[in-house]
């Protein structure tokens, strides 16, 4: 039996019986990893042995009943892990180690799981393809010359390749759902405020959530109930109570109403995603669901008002990093000599060698919005039309149960394809939105292109209203086997 | 032409990145083009919108006034990359 | 008369007195050892989120309302950008479009009619410390009073002399010490405060160019740097020089401020609202609650002591001065009967005997009840006003009732006459030299044998009445 092809549901079960161990179940995805992560580069750390020492104390004393007992799981590399390296994929923070665990990695511990690596992802999140990471590009599974998405990109070649049975990414503006819909696996963004952020390297703070990439609909489920829950860490965490998704889940989804948005099905879309969409949407209809076609007016702003606000929150949240207390630190550089001040030439070199290009950018844009003379022109004027684009949300949640939609316009692209930033920023056209508004969203697989790369469907529901959406993902997913 | 490469430069100072002249370069016109994007926000009419700084609608988070126990100095100074006598240790402020 | 006018308006910050930090648990002790007193939140490690401190919000909304400021009805968070090694996030949690108070006002002495306008109190987190090493070329860097929670207080530049900013800091300082929200010690830097101040032609409407001033450590170093500047300003001005917009450091050893070294820095703060701190409201009820609270603030209990009890403003201050003090005032006056007696008693005797026997004011034993009977035996002539405070001395420290302790010691005052003459037979037969000496023409001598009659009652002897039948005695006894 190859314990790696297994769902967590599957595993669960022979590990609570005694079939099989914690041990051999972590060992087969560390040998996994070993035979194929030199052609993906998912991980950007592990530790096989403290990790089997885990998994063998668990084995012994644990309790093996716990939620997530013996179920080794791959951690995004901007989680906060205690006393593992923790860097976001950039230079600059080479070499740290927090002090402290994310609540997240608490919860998994808690509920017996086996952290098994870090995975890659593009540096501070900033991007859609894995090749802004300082550690290179991961592959994408399905074709090695192209990029695996981003920026949650290493979970979900390390979900896709069978190198992990399921990982934790975040998603600030579709960075857990479009690297799920390229690499053919499960990614589900949660209600802003329904999974702690605490331990979560900040992208844009008002954006980000941590949430699953799985091999299914079930296992999302089940990983989303341990994730989520109030915490007194994060101000920004609601006291709504979890539903026991897992359980919940359901394939009758008579008389649910689909909003399919117009917007999203514009030119520029790959006309085979658009055709398997239609054909899932026609499927849906079969199963008693009503499915009509709806407006969002306001999503051609969508990008337009994520990179303002996404980037001036990442030039505040990126500050930090200034070689004071902990990760790089140059002291100096050639072309500062005009520099007089030494702390401040400490600053600009460790700034300018830590980071790269894309972290640069979005700083300096970022920095820009923010500035001066343009914060009322840039960063007012965004987080008013995100008013808007919420608002087209919540009007049209007051008619449809979800809303449906391609997870991205296009399959996976080839590495090195995408130069020009703006053309990088609108592949996110499809999944931005969620996060401006603060909604679930989750892509599941709807087949494949003609050349046999994955793509994905998008379900987005109301605040809180996961289940819903879980539900409807889980038919969309039987419908497709 | 929006952003001049002066603004980006002061910009890049702000946010204590130095940026090489083949740098200031590629970004002046890379951020001018998202900006050309970008512009088109001000095609909407936002007159009496409020802002949405945050989707939640969450008031009053508080925490109780107790203490719990701090790192030690140690933990607090394991990473640093230069400290001595339990301070962090920068290049001379002025 | 002078021909220009100074314009000052001061930004002070107080440290709230919570136990723990703005946004962390990490204790807000003083004096711990460096790096100590810190956490992930506070260190502002990758990942870390704040939440606010209850306490240290309720004490911002407290002290707006004693500083007459409408109380904003719900609050935000903001950023406040900029790099500094002493500031871990390089942003500064920090109150920038929603203070929690506006537009308040404090009256001080001489203005009472006219109060200093209060532009705003905020709340926003402190930064640490640098220790700069002044002959190598490094600074340390203590991060333990990183989140020690603040207020802001800036007042409008409506102050319009060194006298009067000394004042208005005095008056803040008794009015926030009375919300007890804070100690506002100056030499732990747990009160701060930076001035501005411009110089104007007299009569002109228009501010003159802005000069900031920092590193005042003292109420007093504040009203000398400002006066320093003035000096400076009107020499600058007198001469047709212009004043260069800058921020200046006092130098208290060398009694001047000097300019400081020119920023590379330009200041573009970027304030935005706080992603990781949601709205905070401030209800009418809650308002009220607060409000309600308050305590009498100095300035109407200094009006009300004048009022009810016909004291000077001079010894109404010095009572006001201290919040315990003032009450233990009015709990003394409802056992003894003169206010003048007990202001004075409290004011200088109990004051320096406490300082003297290094008790903190509000740790002294002695009640009101008993301070009142302690009074009420002076007034009666049974003990006399050094007795009185000899008694203080013994029993500042304990809930001891006066009358029964100078009982049991022996300390009544001797109003008997027979008894006081003789005590003074006694003295001039044991000094029969002295005697002898006054007989001579020696009045110094008297004065000696008042003090043996006094040593020989331990004081107890009345000594107007000692002075009084010595003198009797001694001018009979020549007569005969």
């Amino acid at each position: 039996m190859d314990l790696t092809r297994l769902t967590a549901f599957q595993l669960r079960d022979l590990i609570s019986s005694g079939k099989i161990t914690a041990k051999e179940t972590t060992k087969a995805y560390l040998d996994k990893i070993t035979v194929t992560d030199k052609n993906i580069n998912a991980y950007v750390f592990i530790d096989p042995e403290k990790t089997l020492k885990k998994a063998t104390e668990l084995d012994k004393k644990g309790n093996l009943n716990l939620k997530l007992a013996g179920l080794p799981i791959a951690i995004k590399d901007n989680i906060c892990v205690k006393d593992e390296p923790t860097t976001c994929s950039s230079n600059i923070l080479s070499g740290f180690k927090p002090p402290y665990d994310a609540t997240v990695i608490e919860l998994l511990e808690k509920n017996g799981a086996i952290l098994l690596g870090k995975t890659n992802m593009d540096e501070f999140a900033f991007g859609s393809s894995c090749e802004t990471s300082c550690y290179g590009v991961t592959k994408n599974p399905y074709d090695a010359t192209r990029v695996p998405g981003g920026s949650s990109g290493g979970s979900a070649a390390a979900v896709g390749s069978e190198e992990a049975l399921w990982a934790l990414g975040s998603d600030t503006g579709g960075s857990i759902r479009q690297p799920a819909s390229l690499c053919n696996v499960v990614g589900l963004k949660p209600t802003y405020g329904r999974v702690s952020r605490y331990g979560l390297i900040a992208f844009a703070s008002s954006l980000d959530q941590i949430g699953p990439l799985t091999r299914d609909v079930k296992d999302a489920a089940l990983l989303l109930e341990v994730l989520s829950g109030f915490d007194p860490k994060d101000s920004t965490s609601s006291e709504e109570t979890v539903p026991e998704f897992s359980k919940k889940l359901t394939h009758e989804i008579k008389g649910i109403k689909i909003g399919v948005p117009e917007e999203y099905f514009s030119e520029g879309i790959d006309s085979k995603i658009k055709e398997r969409i239609e054909f899932i949407l026609g499927q849906l209809k079969k199963e008693g669901a009503k499915v009509e076609r709806m407006n969002l007016p306001h999503t051609e702003y969508a990008i337009s008002c994520y990179y303002i606000i996404a980037p001036s929150e990442a030039s505040s949240n990126l500050a930090r990093y200034d070689g004071v207390q902990y990760g790089l630190r140059v002291a100096d550089n050639q072309l500062l000599k005009n520099v007089k001040n030494p702390m401040i030439r400490m600053y600009l070199a460790t700034r300018s060698a830590g980071f790269g290009a894309e972290a640069k950018r979005r700083m300096l844009l970022g920095t820009y919005s923010l500035s001066s003379g343009y914060y009322e022109a840039y960063y007012l004027r965004a987080a008013k039309v995100r008013t808007l684009i919420k608002n087209d949300f919540q009007e049209a949640f007051k008619k449809y149960d979800c809303i449906i939609s391609p997870t991205t316009p296009a399959a996976a692209f080839r590495i090195g394809e995408k130069t020009d930033p703006l053309q990088m920023y609108l592949s996110d056209i499809f999944t931005i939105p969620a996060n401006l508004a603060g909604i679930p969203a989750i892509s599941v697989s709807a087949g494949t292109t003609q050349n046999n790369l994955p793509i994905g469907i998008q379900i987005m529901a109301d605040f809180f209203q996961e289940q819903k959406m879980l539900n409807t993902a889980y038919l969309i997913e039987k419908l497709q086997k | 032409m929006q952003i001049s490469k002066e603004i980006v430069s002061h910009t890049g100072h702000l946010a204590r990145l130095h940026l090489s002249d083949d740098e200031l370069e590629l970004y002046s016109s890379q951020l001018n083009k998202i900006l050309e994007y970008i512009e088109k926000l001000k095609k909407i009419d936002i007159t009496n919108i409020a802002p949405t700084f945050n989707v939640l609608n969450l008031k009053n988070v508080l925490r109780v006034d107790t203490v719990r126990p701090s790192l030690t100095s140690e933990e607090a100074l394991k990473n640093a990359p230069d400290k001595q006598d339990n301070f962090f240790v920068v290049p001379k402020v002025y | 008369m002078n021909k220009f006018e100074p314009v000052i308006g001061l930004e002070i910050h107080i440290h709230l007195s919570t136990e723990s930090k703005i946004f962390c648990s990490c204790s807000t002790k003083f004096g711990n050892s460096p790096n100590s007193l810190t956490c992930p939140i506070c260190l502002g490690l990758p990942g870390v989120l704040p939440v606010l401190n209850k306490k240290a919000f309720h004490y911002a909304i407290k002290s707006s309302l004693a500083l007459n400021c409408q109380v904003s009805e719900s609050i935000t968070f903001d950023r406040k950008n900029y790099y500094y090694p002493d500031l871990p996030k390089n942003y500064q949690i920090s109150q920038y479009g929603t203070p929690v108070g506006r537009n308040g006002f404090l009256k001080i002495k001489n203005r009472s009619s006219n109060p200093v306008k209060i532009n705003r109190v905020h709340m926003e987190e402190d930064a640490g410390k640098l220790i700069h090493d002044q002959n190598g070329k490094i600074s340390f860097v203590d991060l333990n009073r990183t989140g020690i929670p603040l207020i802001e207080i800036v007042t409008e530049p409506d102050i319009y002399s060194p006298d009067e900013a000394y004042d208005f800091l005095q008056e803040l300082k008794i009015t926030i010490l009375y919300l007890e929200i804070a100690d506002c010690n100056m030499e732990e830097g747990s009160l701060r405060c930076d001035a501005n101040i411009s110089l104007r032609k007299a009569g002109d409407k228009k501010l003159g160019t802005k000069i900031e001033l920092k590193n005042m450590n003292t109420f007093k170093g504040i009203r000398q740097a400002l006066e320093y500047e003035i000096q400076r300003q009107t020499i600058l001005l007198e001469e047709g020089e212009k004043v260069t917009h800058q921020t200046r450091l006092w130098d208290p050893l060398k009694q001047k401020t000097t300019s400081m070294r020119s920023k590379e820095d330009i200041h573009d703060y970027r304030y935005f609202p706080d992603p990781d701190l949601l709205t905070y409201e401030i209800s009418n009820k809650m308002r009220n609650k607060f409000k309600d609270e308050l305590p009498e603030l100095p300035m109407a209990k200094r009006e009300r002591f004048k009022k009810d009890y016909f004291l000077s403003e001079y010894d109404a201050d010095l009572l006001v001065r201290d919040k315990f003090i003032a009450s233990y005032f009015e709990e003394t006056l409802k056992f003894h009967i003169n206010p003048k007696a007990v202001c004075n008693f409290l004011t200088s005797d109990m004051v320096g005997v406490a300082h003297e026997k290094k008790i903190k004011l509000s740790n002294i034993k002695l009640t009101p009840k008993n301070c009142g009977k302690i009074l009420n035996l002076v007034k009666e002539g049974l003990i006399s006003i050094k007795t009185a405070k000899e008694l203080l001395f013994d029993l500042l420290n304990y809930d001891i009732d006066p009358e029964k302790y100078i009982e049991e010691k022996n300390l009544k005052q001797m109003n008997e006459t027979s008894e006081i003459k003789n005590v003074i037979e006694t003295a001039c037969k044991e000094n029969s030299q002295a005697v002898t000496d006054y007989k001579n023409g020696k009045n110094s001598a008297l004065k000696f044998l008042v003090g043996q009659v006094m040593r020989l009652t331990k004081g107890t002897a009345n000594p107007a009445m000692v002075n009084k039948l010595l003198n009797e005695k001694l001018n009979k006894e020549e007569g005969k």
